[in-house]
């Protein structure tokens, strides 16, 4: 009788101490665990922070190389370009598609990037049309959607700017793919 | 006679008593045994079956592709300057790593296929009821992280296949709602493509993903044992253990496919045999094709074969919007996913199995037929002549597409129209497969062209191969040549069929081959030289240059047939593309003809005569790469044309803070390719002319 009732409070005791002994154990060895799994994480996400900087505009050609004829002729986007560790000095970063009206000194420039899915939209002049090689969404002349078309919305205009000179030059923006409302990336 | 025997005998029991004690020396400190029993000597309830073989195949899959995935890793370097470069030298410079490179490729194709032949098997069986759920839900797990391994592997390589279809996939990525642009930002590595879009899908192929895969796959064997195999019932044979009779069965369905494997890699090898051409090794296995470049466009962009299914299901979706890409890319193989994770539970019913089996069998089947669509809308134009529409494009052409004037022209009748207007997608269906073929078939020229160059004796610059494609004349030339000279000058072979159909079209000279020795023939030829093929399309067609050799150049008391030749090789030389021992003996007396004042050098100013620049082109140095590059660049210059230039543009001339149409390298590179003067490895003359290439 007395080595029983001197065994209970011992047993809640041993209990006891082995919860704790447990909640220590888990709690030092999910502290060790924090640092890697943190700075795993800190640096995993470091792409997030990242930007391609502001939109600015670019130099992107004479006036004279834009006929008044309503054809829209494709020219490089030349910029310096950063990847990771490597400058790249003056490399094509992308292609805009570049129109002027008979008779006007403005031009009207769209972006080559298909807004469907982020593919190169070619120009088919047999056809009159441009045409995405991927999953064929095709665009007018101006960039509107040809229906019925996989592409949520029209081809990306950009906007430009002709100087006095002559000097052609165009806003570079990269946009969101497939959504119906054309939203810049940053 | 036992005698003589004897000690080989006692030797024998010497190493297999030695044999033995090693044996129970391992088995006392590991229990190796025990384990090995465990392993091989599984109950296979109605004994061994051939539909039992498609997990072990399965994990021999797994282990081929970890193995030649290790050493293939040990050669690859991933950055966007060394990717493409190090598979380059794994496929055609490293001894056996196209074989190597072969494997990992086609296995990983074939991989998806017993993947499919798994899933099919386990469900049919029912082999996910109780107990097994847990177990089917691991495979899915497998099965997703094969398909991820499957999709970061097409990336890797670096070319242009690989580079545009991650593209669209990331981009799909970006469109799951409000964390779509953040994953796609973390899986790209930034927010372009770049070294980081390779290091990130370089750590998930080959860590992240098959690590994770070995962790499921240990449970998801661990879980199998711990069920046991479940047999397809009825059973009607004894009971058999694992080994050897389903290891048999096992080990020959992975001979069988590591035998469809080696013949998919070899069979190219035994066609050039049986044609009696010239094994390459390069080009076995798996192809590479040209360096990633995101500013050239690349119309053969399609995901890999076993992917086909979800880029033809997205056009699927025309004309729904952004809510059509959504449900296309994100919402059904989601709940496909979803409904395949429910399974185990919709089984436990009759019913709910059936609907399993059928919904397995309609993905699957749905799956082929879409890949078969996307097949055949690509391959329209093989299975299809093109002539029988030649009426549709007649219309389209008279009336420009205009439906108003198509229904006049068909007379309003509507069956006509409609007649019409169906027969009108057809075509427009095979322009856009004459359009994927010839994009293909470009690509390949690409790829042929891009390892050619990877292939000098220089090898590749630090910068790349992609800085060897963009300053290859070969490759760049009838490019920059089609979008900035090809809507004025030709460039065809006077001799091929229709070349002169295509001259009349334009407004220039063909200036195929020119400067060699057939296009100043024919320049100083007077039925030619006033044909469309030279001036008879310019503003010169009725010039002194045309006066000239139509009239005075014919005069045989002036010009005599050897001075004439002369002349012809005396310009050629100009060009620096004369060949021929012979004809070189003639170049110093054809200059003093071009240079005497009574003779071309009335007009032309050449060497110490002193004719004024500005009258006629300069000819020093005419048709040389200097001098195509000055006229290019500014043909209104004293030394071409200054008061007599026909609408040829100043393609290098530009205003202040412009740019001009054509860069300096630009204008190089077409005036390369025009002379015909591009590397060529040693022992092929064929792809071209001059040899001054540095």
């Amino acid at each position: 009788m007395t080595v029983e009732s001197h065994q209970e409070p011992a047993d809640t005791k041993t209990k006891r101490r082995s919860f704790l002994t447990g909640a220590l154990a888990i709690l030092c060895g999910g502290l060790a665990t924090v640092p890697p799994f943190g700075a795993a994480l800190w640096a995993f996400l470091d792409p997030l922070r990242r930007s391609s900087g502001a939109a600015t505009f670019l130099p992107l050609t004479d006036l004279t190389n834009v006929p008044a004829d309503g054809q829209p002729r494709q020219f490089p986007v030349i910029a310096d370009r950063v990847d990771a560790w490597t400058g790249f000095k003056a490399e094509p970063i992308g292609a805009v598609y570049v129109k002027r009206e008979e008779g006007s000194d403005r031009v009207e420039a769209l972006s080559a990037t298909c807004p469907h899915a982020g593919c190169f939209v070619e120009l088919d002049k047999a056809a009159g049309c441009f045409r995405c090689p991927c999953h064929n969404s095709s665009f007018t002349l101006d960039g509107g959607i040809v229906a019925p078309s996989p592409s949520p919305r029209s081809m990306d205009s950009l906007e430009c700017d002709v100087s006095k000179s002559g000097a052609v030059s165009v806003k570079w923006q990269n946009f969101y793919s497939g959504t119906e409302e054309k939203v810049a990336r940053k | 006679m036992t005698d003589t025997h004897s000690p080989d005998r006692s030797s024998d029991a010497h190493v297999s008593a030695g044999t033995r004690g090693l044996g129970n020396w391992l088995d006392s400190r590991t229990g190796y045994r025990a384990l090995l029993k465990s392993a091989l000597y599984e109950r296979v309830p109605g004994g061994a079956r051939w539909r039992y073989v498609w997990g072990s195949t399965l994990v021999f899959a797994f282990m081929t592709q970890v193995i030649t995935g290790l050493v293939l890793w040990a050669s690859y370097s991933a950055s966007a300057q060394t990717a493409w470069e190090s598979v380059y030298f794994i496929q055609y410079e490293m001894t056996g790593g196209w074989l190597l490179r072969g494997i990992h490729h086609v296995m990983a194709q074939a991989m998806i296929v017993l993947l499919a032949l798994h899933v099919m098997q386990v469900v049919i069986d029912g082999a996910y009821r109780a107990p097994r759920e847990v177990n089917f839900w691991l495979g899915l797990v497998l099965m997703t992280l094969v398909l991820g391994m499957a999709l970061t592997g097409y990336l890797l390589p670096w070319d242009q296949k690989g580079y545009w279809a991650t593209r669209v996939a990331t981009n799909l990525a970006g469109l799951v709602p409000l964390i779509g642009p953040s994953i796609q930002q973390l899986v790209v590595g930034g927010p372009d493509y770049g070294h980081h879009t390779l290091t990130r899908f370089f750590a998930l192929h080959a860590g992240f993903l098959p690590a994770t895969l070995v962790l499921f796959l240990v449970l998801h064997l661990s879980l199998f044992r711990k069920h046991g195999l479940h047999a397809k019932q009825p059973i009607t044979q004894p009971d058999a253990m694992f080994w050897p009779d389903q290891v048999l069965k096992d080990a020959v369905a992975m001979l069988a496919v590591m035998a469809v494997v080696l013949g998919v890699i070899l069979l190219p090898a035994l066609r050039a045999i049986l044609a009696g051409e010239p094994i390459i090794s390069g080009h076995l296995g798996a192809e590479l094709g040209a360096p990633a470049d995101p500013s050239e466009p690349y119309a053969a962009a399609r995901p890999e074969w076993y992917f086909l299914f979800l880029f033809q299901f997205l056009k699927v979706f025309e004309g729904w919007g952004a809510t059509g890409e959504f449900l296309g890319a994100i919402v059904v193989p989601g709940a496909t996913l979803g409904v395949m994770f429910l399974m185990p539970i919709l089984g436990q019913w009759k019913l709910g199995h059936r609907f399993n089996v059928v919904f397995t069998i309609a993905i699957l089947s749905g799956a082929g037929l879409l890949t078969a669509m996307a097949v055949h809308e690509d391959y329209y134009a093989l299975w299809v002549d093109r002539s029988a529409f030649a009426d549709v494009e007649k219309v389209l052409e008279s009336t420009g597409g205009d439906s108003d004037k198509i229904a006049a022209a068909l007379g309003h009748d509507e069956k006509k129209i409609a007649d019409f207007e169906n027969r009108r997608h057809k075509l427009e269906a095979i322009r856009r497969s004459e359009a994927f073929l010839s994009a293909v078939k470009q690509a390949g020229t690409d790829a042929d062209r891009a390892i050619e160059l990877a292939g000098r004796p220089e090898k590749i610059p630090p910068t790349g191969a992609l800085s060897l494609v963009r300053s290859d004349p070969l490759t760049q030339g009838p490019r920059l040549f089609a979008q900035h000279c090809a809507s004025c000058h030709a460039h065809v072979d006077p001799s091929v069929e229709g070349a002169e159909q295509v001259f009349a079209k334009g407004s220039a000279a063909n200036l195929f081959e020119f400067g060699g020795e057939s296009w100043v023939r024919g320049l100083l030829d007077p039925k030619q030289v006033a044909s469309a093929a030279y001036f008879g399309n310019t503003a010169h067609s009725e010039g002194d240059m045309v006066s000239f050799v139509s009239e005075d150049f014919t005069d045989k008391d002036v010009w005599k047939q050897a001075d004439k030749e002369a002349v012809v090789f005396a310009l050629v030389e100009e060009a620096r593309l004369l060949k021929g021992a012979e004809s070189k003996k003639l170049v110093k007396r054809g200059r003093e003809l071009i240079a005497d004042t009574d003779r071309c050098g009335s007009c032309h100013p050449y060497r110490e005569n002193e004719t004024e620049l500005g009258y006629a082109p300069d000819l020093n140095g005419w048709g040389s790469t200097e001098w195509v590059v000055g006229i290019i660049t500014d043909p209104t210059h004293q030394r071409f044309y200054p008061d007599t230039n026909d609408r040829m543009p100043r393609f290098g001339v530009a205003s202040e803070g412009g740019l001009p149409a054509l860069t300096r390298e630009q204008i190089e590179l077409i005036s390369s390719w025009l002379r015909g003067s591009w590397y060529r490895p040693k022992g092929n003359d064929k792809a071209g002319r001059a040899a001054d290439h540095p």
